[in-house]
């Protein structure tokens, strides 16, 4: 029994040895947003100064108004965000193939360059709202572009990822996540 | 002249002071305002480079977080309202000291539980010894062994 005693102290060491080593794995810029499962922010973007739809110049940006209804995924990007780029062709695939509505926040940029941008690597958003001064966005809770989060048809924001969408994130974590709330 | 020198340099040190992120057209007019800005911002982590508060945070969001602090202070909220307008959109990771609630018992309480755990581990330690020491338990030698001790000592000489 008091041998048991002795080695305590070297369980107790080992313990705590797994448990930080466990913490390497997790990563620190993936912060828990406080906004799951709340509505999100109301807001009233307008649109790129200077984008056409359907040639003629966009009649609105992006609101929040739009987003009840049906189950959305709105991404933040900008032209300046190299991860962005890489994600894009994700995002154009879930939009034009996979049957989600994608709605864009335009964050931090120049209207110029946001418009280059889109005419180059193609335009997937049903929307997009130009934040130019950054502020909305920091309603989302933006801290890193690329940013997507997922709204559910009364407008809550349910899930949310940072950084560049991957093939696999939208097959393991989003598509379920939308066939589950469109059915919910 | 090195001497000089040093001395020089050691006086001109003492004139710098840090840089800071806050630049001049970020400052409100209010002084009592700005100082109050300032205390928030300080106890507020810049979410890009994580380690640092938005007050020494060079990072475009620090500097939108700092704006946005006092413009909120502009518009008449109290120091506890922005702290929450704040970490309703980020949550408590954004403050430097985490805040005490049943989410972070560990991170609060746990150091004093092991102060704690290991004082009675000491303590515990310490009491049995004493009572090796004051020869609780040791019986009184035989006669026997008395002899061979008195043998042994003797051949000691």
């Amino acid at each position: 029994m008091r041998r048991l005693l002795y080695l305590l102290p070297f369980l107790l060491f080992i313990g705590v040895g797994i448990a930080f080593y466990l913490g390497f794995e997790r990563d620190p810029r993936d912060i828990p947003s406080a906004l799951i499962d709340k509505p999100a922010p109301t807001f009233d973007l307008p649109a790129i100064p200077g984008q056409m739809v359907q040639g003629q110049p966009a009649a609105s940006g992006l609101s929040s108004a739009k987003l009840a209804g049906d189950v959305t995924l709105v991404n933040v990007f900008a032209s300046w965000c190299i991860p962005c780029k890489a994600e894009h062709p994700v995002i154009t695939r879930l939009s034009r193939e996979q049957g989600v509505t994608v709605y864009g926040i335009n964050y931090k940029d120049k209207p110029e360059d946001a418009l280059t941008w889109l005419s180059r690597n193609g335009n997937p958003y049903a929307a997009i709202g130009a934040d130019q001064d950054g502020r909305v966005s920091i309603d989302w809770g933006v801290y890193g572009v690329p940013e997507s989060y997922l709204i559910d048809r009364k407008g809550r924001i349910r899930f949310k990822h940072v950084g560049p969408l991957t093939p696999q994130v939208v097959e393991e974590q989003i598509l379920p996540m939308v066939k589950h709330l469109r059915q919910g | 002249m090195t001497r000089l020198l040093l001395a020089a340099l050691l006086a001109l040190s003492a004139l710098s002071s840090p840089a800071l992120a806050v630049q001049p057209d970020e400052v409100l007019p209010d002084p009592a305002l700005e100082t109050r800005a300032r205390t928030i911002s300080q106890e507020l982590r810049c979410l890009v480079c994580q380690n640092q508060s938005i007050d020494d945070s060079n990072a475009p969001l620090a500097r939108d977080l700092r704006v946005l602090v006092r413009d909120r202070l502009k518009a008449g909220d109290s120091d506890d309202k922005v702290m929450e307008y704040v970490t309703d959109r980020y949550g408590d990771y954004v403050l430097l000291r985490p805040p005490f609630k049943a989410t972070t018992l560990v991170l609060w309480i746990g150091p004093f539980a092991v102060l704690l755990l290991g004082a009675a581990g000491t303590f515990l330690f310490l009491r049995g010894r004493r009572g090796v020491a004051a020869g609780a338990d040791t019986a009184p030698l035989s006669a026997d062994e008395r002899r061979r001790l008195d043998a042994l000592l003797r051949k000691g000489d």
